[in-house]
């Protein structure tokens, strides 16, 4: 009887498998996320680490200011809903407002990464550097480069991402083909996204 | 494959800009309350609710399998561990700071 199951179960395995095709790569994503969310928590947590066990740590809200960082999340967000839209406009079949909620989602991020390197420049000058700082303890430039950095260049390989995203559905005629593709990107943009909310509450606001 | 569900996106998208607001209001100075622990609970509160949001209606992780969603509730697991794992040595300087002070109160009280 076991031989008949096996020889059975191996028979229809393929069916049966909760992996099809499409999953593949969105478990491929998850896996890799999973990973890069473990480096981003050991950075956060390494931060509160130094920071619980520092006694001259600057107070983060009134020296790296909450203003424009309240609206660079503001946008991220906004940029999310721009990413499920496309992902909603593919499945109508419309490719075209597809394309461009993908556009509009890259532009997101072109805008933030931006914003960030503006914000970067302006601690600059006032004297926040990766190896020190006028206000305390010298991690706090340190952290708050290293954080943010890792961030940035998440969202800037976001946005190159984002942009091949497009070519690939430009390419292929059938909307629905693209559809995976889409949806893989859309959970590395929500992703980054969510790195961000993370970041912005405990860098910025604790 | 041809219908996918979609969750309603805006409604999630206010709920996210609420909460965002809502972050931003506690540590404004003129509302901020004087208990830090208080400030601290409420923002970790807030942070992991927005993030739970974008993971399961953003991420569809509502709409996935479980395996997915332990695959993802992973790192969360690892990061809090490791939060424990280094919150002894806050603790030890917290105590080594306030010892200092012990000692350092009275004998300048001789003065």
């Amino acid at each position: 009887m076991s031989t008949a199951t096996a020889a059975h179960g191996a028979a229809v395995e393929p069916a049966e498998s909760p992996l099809t095709p499409e999953s593949w790569g969105k478990l491929g994503m998850w896996i890799f996320l999973a990973g890069d969310a473990v480096g981003f928590g050991t950075l956060l947590a390494g931060y509160g680490a130094m920071r619980a066990t520092s006694a001259d740590w600057p107070n983060p809200g009134e020296r790296l200011g909450i203003t424009l960082t309240a609206f660079m999340t503001f946008l991220l967000i906004c940029s999310s809903v721009t990413m499920v839209k496309a992902l909603e406009w593919l499945s109508r079949g419309d490719k075209a407002r597809a394309k461009m909620f993908l556009a509009f989602t890259a532009l997101g991020g072109t805008i933030f990464v931006s914003m960030q390197a503006y914000e970067w420049t302006h601690l600059i000058h006032r004297g926040l550097h990766i190896n020190g700082n006028p206000w305390g303890a010298a991690l706090f430039g340190t952290s708050f480069f290293l954080v943010t950095g890792f961030h940035g260049l998440h969202v800037t390989a976001g946005v190159i991402y984002l942009l091949a995203t497009i070519g690939v559905v430009s390419r292929r005629p059938d909307p629905m083909a693209s559809y995976n593709f889409v949806e893989i990107t859309g959970l590395y943009w929500h992703f980054v996204d969510l790195v961000w909310i993370m970041v912005f509450t405990f860098m910025y606001l604790l | 494959m041809a219908e996918h569900k979609h969750p309603n996106y805006m409604a999630i998208f206010w709920y996210l800009a609420v909460l965002t607001a809502a972050e931003i209001f506690i540590v404004l100075p003129q509302f901020r309350p004087e208990n830090k622990l208080i400030v601290g609970t409420l923002l970790c509160i807030f942070a992991i609710w927005k993030a739970a949001l974008v993971a399961m209606y953003f991420m569809h992780l509502k709409l996935e399998t479980r395996t997915l969603a332990l695959i993802a509730l992973t790192p969360l697991t690892i990061a809090t561990l490791l939060v424990f794992v280094l919150l002894p040595d806050g603790f030890a300087v917290a105590k080594k700071t306030s010892d200092e002070k012990k000692v350092a109160a009275p004998a300048a009280a001789q003065h």
